[in-house]
């Protein structure tokens, strides 16, 4: 099977993904979308390993996935905090950080 | 009579002068410092005891004042015992300022000239301290007035008795500043706190002068001491000698109220009469004349330096004789023959050699006789409920018989009635006037005549209007307040006479104890050296010329004001006697010139600023603050809007990437 299928596979999904995290208000769901952008760059990478025959794409999946979980962590957390303060989970209501 | 045997024998020779040798201070010397010390010491109690040192302040600072003299007159003793050439005496104390090359000495020199003013600075400070404590007893004030006056003497003294033109420079600036303090003393009158300020900013401009004479002589020989600024003026460029000696003249004529400088000393005399008398007449308006003298050798470097000195000599002469026979202000009257009389001593200054000694000569008479007629004038204000106007005085020689005497006895010193002080004095300087030989000689020959008649006639005037004639005080001003009452006339207590009755045997006998044997010219020789000019006529011609014109002064005022009567209130007068009034009209023409347009530079000079300097980054502050509160609006707190623009820039940054991979 044709590796490039995979990296057009990869670049849908993150495609999804950025118009998700661009045009959803709901925190949840953009988070989801991060998620799904850093999956699709996961898929890319061992793509790559494979097309090159070594195993540096693979160890790079390996720290993405790392980040990721560390930083679902304090993402959920944060959002949990604002839901609590604020009783929402829209992205646009959390808007008084500004000029 | 003696002062044939200095003039009549005109040799054409020098003597002494250049090449100064001292020894250092030893025995009674070492005790030099003690003269500053002392007033010195008694300023710092007074001012720093504050209140406490109220009760007795007046007599502390007397104690020092005569300390000081006590101390003087040893040193006058012990220089007396020493040969000629032992007489210059170097006293180091330390070292001031010590960097590399540069090296500042605090170090005294006391030798025959320094001597002389020491003697008069303490002697005519001790009498008029003694004057204050009663001229000054219903002053609350009293005991800071005489802590500047200790603050004066201590200043006056570093002045005449530094070793190096930097620490000369220090006793400068203190007697400047004493002399601000003093004149605004009452300083809740207006008139006294504008005419102090006008005193030092005047000043300012001569103090300029003498820190560029010091820079030029740093410059020119890399030391400040008088021995080696003063030993190698003749091997210096002509040029830097005259600059040199211009910037010291500047010197002089702010501090000695010399042309174009003089505005200020009329109005010093807003300040207590003891002040003007010692300050504005006896010492710190003859600095300028010390400065002079003790740089002899840098005048006679440079005989375009010393026309100059004598053209200005001779202009404030006249300017200040012109001035004084139309003021009606006692104080002001006395001040305008101070600056002629000064001028008399810088013309003389100017005449190198011939002049120096005669100079000093002259300074330490007008300090008797001048001192004398301030002390008088304060006395007769004390009787007469501070007036000064001499057309409210009249017939007061009844009322008080010993400032009459002692005052009269001045009067007669200053236009040089015969045999007194100011006779010998100031016929010394129209001889050597002449003696300078030329056309020069015989225009400030002229001057000094004319100038002594003119003495003679406003000195006679303010004798005949105060203590002469109609007894105006009796009648009430025009314009009077509903509270005035007629003045009480009264001798002044003794603290007050018995200073003007010294002074007063100084202005009879000091002119004739310093011809006698030429004793005051040998004395000063040493040091500013003595050469006889070549007199174009008969010493005795000179005398009776100068004799006649004293007369023919006295005579014209004799008409004017014993004979006719002396109205109470100032007639119109003519267009001289106006201008004479105004002062020569020198504060509008020191305005016009000067004033008006530094206030248009410094408008200009703000506008300037505001709009070019400031203008500049001001508007670029204001584009950057503009700019970034626009910008600013992009920060919207929506994370979508921030993500949007992440997004676009990793788009830019892909696109550019693939761009150049193409190319």
């Amino acid at each position: 099977m044709n590796p490039a299928n995979y990296l057009f596979l990869s670049a849908l999904l993150f495609t999804i993904g950025a118009a998700g995290v661009l045009l959803r208000r709901n925190a949840i769901v953009v988070f989801m979308c991060v998620e799904l952008m850093l999956n699709a760059t996961n898929l890319a990478f061992v793509t790559f390993a494979r097309m090159h025959g070594n195993y540096d794409g693979q160890i790079i999946a390996f720290f993405t996935m790392v980040v990721a979980a560390a930083e679902v962590v304090v993402g959920l957390s944060i959002i949990i905090a604002i839901f609590r303060s604020r009783r929402t989970a829209s992205v646009d209501d959390a808007n008084l950080m500004k000029w | 009579m003696t002062q044939t045997s200095v003039s009549s024998v005109y040799l054409a020779s020098t003597e002494g002068g250049a090449g100064m040798h001292s020894v250092a201070a030893s025995g009674v010397f070492s005790a030099t410092w003690l003269v500053i010390g002392l007033p010195l010491l008694g300023a710092a109690v007074l001012l720093l005891g504050g209140r406490r040192t109220n009760r007795f302040g007046h007599w502390l600072g007397t104690l020092f004042a005569l300390g000081s003299f006590a101390v003087a007159a040893a040193l006058f003793a012990a220089m007396l015992g020493e040969s000629g050439a032992d007489r210059s005496i170097d006293q180091h104390l330390w070292n001031w300022v010590a960097v590399g090359d540069f090296q500042a000495e605090i170090g005294l020199h006391l030798d025959q000239l320094s001597m002389v003013f020491v003697l008069l600075i303490t002697g005519v400070g001790s009498l008029i301290h003694i004057y204050s404590i009663g001229y000054m007893e219903h002053d609350e004030n009293r005991r800071r007035f005489f802590a500047y006056l200790n603050l004066f003497l201590a200043s006056m003294l570093l002045l005449v008795l530094a070793n190096n033109y930097l620490l000369l420079y220090v006793g400068w600036e203190g007697v400047g500043l004493a002399s601000y303090l003093l004149i605004g003393f009452w300083q809740h009158k207006p008139s006294a706190a504008t005419a102090a300020k006008k005193a030092f900013i005047m000043n300012r401009v001569g103090d300029f002068g003498l820190a560029v004479a010091i820079f030029l002589m740093f410059t020119a020989f890399g030391t400040f001491s008088f021995d080696e600024v003063l030993g190698g003026s003749a091997a210096a460029s002509d040029g830097t000698m005259t600059a040199i000696g211009l910037m010291l003249l500047l010197a002089a004529c702010g501090k000695s109220a010399q042309f174009p400088l003089q505005a200020w000393l009329g109005d010093a005399m807003e300040g207590p009469t003891p002040v003007s008398a010692l300050i504005h007449a006896a010492t710190m308006v003859t600095a300028g004349v010390y400065l002079i003298t003790r740089s002899a050798e840098i005048f006679n470097a440079s005989p375009d330096a010393q026309l100059v000195v004598t053209i200005v000599g001779a202009i404030t002469v006249l300017f200040g004789a012109i001035v004084g026979c139309a003021k009606d202000d006692i104080k002001k009257a006395l001040a305008a023959s101070t600056m002629s009389q000064i001028g008399y001593m810088i013309l003389a200054a100017g005449l190198g050699p011939i002049g120096y000694a005669f100079a000093i000569m002259h300074l330490v008479t007008h300090g008797f006789f001048k001192a004398g007629l301030f002390l008088g004038a304060g006395s007769v204000m004390h009787g007469m409920n501070d007036e000064v106007d001499m057309r409210r005085y009249g017939g007061l020689r009844k009322y008080m018989p010993v400032t009459f005497v002692t005052f009269g006895l001045g009067y007669l010193a200053i236009i040089g009635f015969p045999l007194l002080s100011g006779f010998f004095s100031k016929d010394k300087i129209i001889e050597a006037a002449f003696a300078k030989g030329g056309t020069t000689g015989y225009v400030l020959g002229s001057v000094t005549l004319v100038a002594a008649a003119l003495t003679a006639y406003y000195m006679t005037r303010v004798m005949l209007m105060t203590f002469f004639g109609r007894e105006r005080w009796k009648e009430a001003p025009v314009g009077a307040p509903a509270d005035w009452h007629e003045p009480h006339p009264h001798e002044s207590p003794v603290s007050m006479t018995l200073p003007m009755i010294v002074l007063a045997f100084g202005s009879v006998f000091a002119g004739g104890l310093f011809v006698l044997n030429d004793a005051f010219v040998n004395w000063l020789t040493p040091v500013t050296g003595f050469s006889h000019g070549e007199l174009p006529f008969s010493v005795w011609v000179v005398t009776g010329m100068a004799t006649a014109m004293v007369a023919l002064g006295v005579a014209v005022a004799y008409v004017q004001y014993a004979r006719r009567e002396v109205p109470a209130v100032a007639p119109q007068g003519s267009l001289v006697t106006v201008a004479a009034r105004k002062d020569l009209y020198q504060d509008s023409i020191n305005e016009g010139l000067v004033m008006r347009p530094g206030q248009y530079l410094t408008r200009l000079l703000v506008w300037l600023d505001g709009r070019g300097i400031d203008g500049f980054v001001g508007g670029l502050a204001a584009f950057i603050g503009g700019t970034s509160s626009r910008v600013r609006k992009v920060q919207t707190g929506f994370v979508r809007s921030y993500a949007l623009s992440m997004f676009g820039g990793t788009a830019v940054v892909v696109a550019a990437t693939l761009m150049a991979r193409m190319a």
